[in-house]
């Protein structure tokens, strides 16, 4: 175990990859000899080259265009779009390619793409790019959406994308990069896709998370905790497929939820979470499922404003306490 | 251009309609083939669906309405277009329908309007007028699992919750006062044992009631007596030994999803049908006193129990189609008459019917013919009887069948004989198969 940032995690993910297996390169805007927007790729372009290290042109659809094409073709491309707002522009790529061809041609295109890409707000970029819209990609069947909320999950989530078959977009948060944690050394440490995770036990109440909002709720459940209250953290960290068992079992236990997301309630993943405990576990409701998330506002640049239209620690803390009729 | 909506004409016999519920408010906008409203007909209810794309200008009609065929329901314009009362009246004048009151005013709109917008975010709603709570008293879905598995009526305790809620926590609570209260046993089984014994004083007895006939039942009504009366009833009936059938069904139903397992009926249309084919003068309707009419479809019908009657829906052609075809179709049109919307062509041109009531454990009855047919089979349930075969005393798998037939159709033997070329299809199903 190392203690080390996130951002240092998912460096180390991708370094040790592209050692690995010479078919893994990376591809985006300024991820070369620059070393990435985020400083992820910093020292990359040295190491590895310029054919393993592609600086692109600003353009998005080219970028994940570009490296369906090479996994169609056997390479195992890393596409990083610098924020998850641009990804719009790659849409069609991302949802009429990269989530179909697989099917469309009987299996015989496989399509081992990775693209990296950075969600979320809170850094007074503006309502263009300050959107957490994971839920839109998570709808589509035939691709894999990852966000992680610890190092260690980076880690070992992105290192299962890589070497994954099917296409994988791993979502990541700027405002976690400096976040550290422990993390596993070893050279093959893997963690599942698709398998949610209890980041912290409790008999009380469950709060539901993924990404930035995890840590989020691991502080409102510490304070639950000097109340007395234990509150259950469930990390989803796979928005697709997105397993529900340790949520289920979780709730049966506790029968209060609470979802939290970064991004808007309406249409989003506390909408989809909570449709499914409903669904699943109906007879052990004792209270109505609450979902917190961001103001269903474009977002303000104005920081106050910007901060009161995020979930907040505080908002899940009292989430909770409603949820218990406390 | 303004039009108008009448009532539809929904099957030949149909005179009038009750104009059930309104799908399109006024100011809603129409596209041509959206449903606007629900009508319900001696037989179903039906949607109807506009013919126009524009806007709902005028409701002529309120809900509960009983209105003749053709009498207009309703006033469709182009979208933005406004119709002043003299052009209404205009529009209205060849119908024979008075303008009806003022529009609605300008408040009410808007009320209807915001009783239309999306309820807000967040749990606990106002309470409706007419809303059903669960159990009778709000309660978790958790509570209402425990408390059912205690058998604990929830109207005895008191919910901590919001607005009066019954959780968990409550019902723990009520179990651990009877425990507290040395009434172990109760805490298991709580509301086991039965009520006193209510005294029997005249105020507690319910009052006569005098309740509306529904148009299906005047339906029914009409028709049953107008056959009971009028056609001359012989009845027949004959055991058949279901043995082999009960073995066939269960050997084809391992190879068939849930919601496609055979049923024992429709292994009675498809016999049916095919031994109406050898006896056309039973496939058959009285035309009038000299003509008989010889049916050339074999259509069964099948009458089905819905809530306040019964309907019969029509399986085409079922001489020439597979079991599973019949099931589906049967299964299809007899959820629709549950729901109370059918269509036409399910309840149309039935030639013969069937009545089985074997669902429900009947040993025998007779039917009365559904007119202008010729006869009915009444179906019991299939059992397993001690039966003599071969001078020895077996268990055997049995189910009766009565047929009611016109005598002014047919007679006691050929009818007997149509029993006997049944009995050759539902003992041998296997020819059913092929």
């Amino acid at each position: 175990m190392a203690r080390m940032s996130m951002r240092e995690a998912i460096s180390s993910a991708l370094w040790e990859e592209m050692e690995r297996d010479e078919r893994v390169f990376i591809m985006g805007e300024e991820v070369g000899v620059w070393g990435g927007t985020y400083a992820v790729t910093k020292g990359f372009y040295d190491r590895f080259g310029e054919k393993r290290v592609r600086d692109t042109p600003i353009a998005e659809a080219a970028i994940v265009g570009g490296a369906i094409g090479a996994a169609m073709t056997g390479a195992r491309p890393i596409a990083e779009l610098m924020t998850i707002n641009f990804a719009f522009v790659a849409m069609d790529h991302i949802v009429n390619e990269a989530a179909k061809l697989h099917y469309m041609f009987a299996g015989q295109i496989k399509l081992p793409l990775v693209i990296r890409t950075v969600s979320g707000a809170g850094r007074q970029l503006g309502a263009t790019h300050s959107q957490t819209p994971d839920a839109i990609f998570a709808h589509f069947p035939g691709l894999k959406v990852v966000s992680p909320g610890t190092p260690a999950d980076a880690k070992g989530l992105l290192k299962s994308a890589i070497r994954s078959e099917d296409p994988v977009l791993f979502i990541e948060n700027a405002t976690l990069y400096q976040v550290k944690g422990e993390v596993p050394e070893d050279k093959d440490y893997l963690e599942p896709l698709g398998k949610s995770k209890v980041q912290r036990e409790g008999d009380d109440v469950t709060i539901v998370a993924y990404s930035k909002m995890v840590p989020a709720a691991l502080e409102a459940a510490e304070r639950l905790s000097a109340e007395g209250i234990e509150a259950e953290v469930v990390d989803l960290r796979s928005l697709r497929p997105l397993d529900m068992d340790p949520v289920v079992a979780s709730f049966k236990r506790t029968n209060r939820a609470v979802i939290v997301e970064e991004g808007w309630r309406s249409y989003g993943v506390g909408s989809e979470v909570s449709a499914r405990i409903y669904e699943l576990a109906f007879d052990y409701v004792d209270a109505p499922v609450k979902r917190v998330a961001q103001a269903e506002v474009p977002l303000p640049y104005n920081a106050r404003l910007e901060q009161l239209a995020l979930p907040q620690i505080e908002d899940i803390y009292q989430a909770a306490k409603e949820v218990l009729y406390g | 251009m303004a039009e108008l909506i009448t009532m539809p004409k929904l099957g030949f016999d149909m005179a009038e309609g009750t104009l059930v519920r309104w799908l399109k408010a006024e100011g809603d906008p129409l596209v041509k083939g959206e449903v606007i409203a629900e009508i319900e007909t001696d037989k179903a209810t039906v949607e109807v669906e506009s013919g126009y794309a524009g806007v709902m200008l005028r409701h002529l009609a309120d809900e509960g309405a009983d209105l003749p065929v053709n009498a207009p329901i309703a006033i469709v314009a182009e979208e933005g277009e406004a119709l002043s009362d003299d052009e209404i009246d205009a529009l209205l004048a060849g119908s024979g329908v008075k303008a009806p009151g003022k529009p609605v005013s300008e408040d009410e709109k808007a009320v209807q309007a915001a009783k239309k917008v999306e309820e807000t975010l967040g749990d606990d709603q106002g309470e409706e007028k007419g809303e059903t709570l669960a159990g009778g008293k709000r309660s978790s879905p958790l509570a209402r699992r425990i408390a059912a598995e205690h058998e604990i009526a929830l109207t005895k305790l008191e919910g901590s919750g919001p607005r009066g809620r019954i959780v968990k926590q409550d019902i723990e609570d009520y179990l651990a006062e009877l425990r507290a209260e040395g009434r172990e046993q109760e805490a298991e089984t709580v509301g086991k044992t039965l009520q006193p014994l209510a005294s029997f004083t005249a105020g507690e007895i319910p009052d006569d009631e005098v309740i509306a006939i529904s148009r299906l039942r005047q339906a029914i009504s009409r028709r049953m007596q107008d056959s009971f009366m009028n056609i001359p009833h012989f009845y027949l009936t004959r055991v058949y030994k279901t043995g082999a059938l009960m073995r066939l069904r269960k050997e084809l139903n391992q190879f068939l999803p849930d919601e496609e397992k055979l049923s024992v009926n429709d292994f009675i249309v498809k016999a049916v049908a095919l031994a109406l084919r050898q006896f056309p003068n039973l496939n058959a309707s009285i035309e009038d006193d000299v003509h008989v009419r010889r049916h050339g479809r074999v259509n069964v019908g099948v009458a089905v129990a819905v809530e306040g009657g019964l309907m019969t829906v029509v399986c085409k052609d079922a001489d020439q189609k597979p079991l599973r075809l019949i099931a589906r179709e049967v299964r299809e049109m007899a959820s629709r008459a549950r729901e109370r919307k059918v269509k036409p062509e399910d309840i149309e041109g039935s030639t013969f019917s069937i009545s089985n009531l074997g669902m429900f454990g009947i040993d025998e009855f007779a039917a009365i013919i559904n007119p202008p047919e010729a006869a009915i089979l009444a179906v019991s349930a299939v059992q397993d009887v001690p039966a003599v075969e071969d001078g020895e005393l077996v268990i055997a798998s049995q189910m009766k069948a009565t047929i009611s037939a016109d005598h002014r159709v047919t007679d006691g033997a050929e009818a007997a004989e149509f029993m006997a070329v049944l009995a050759e299809y539902l003992e041998e199903p296997l020819k059913l198969l092929v």
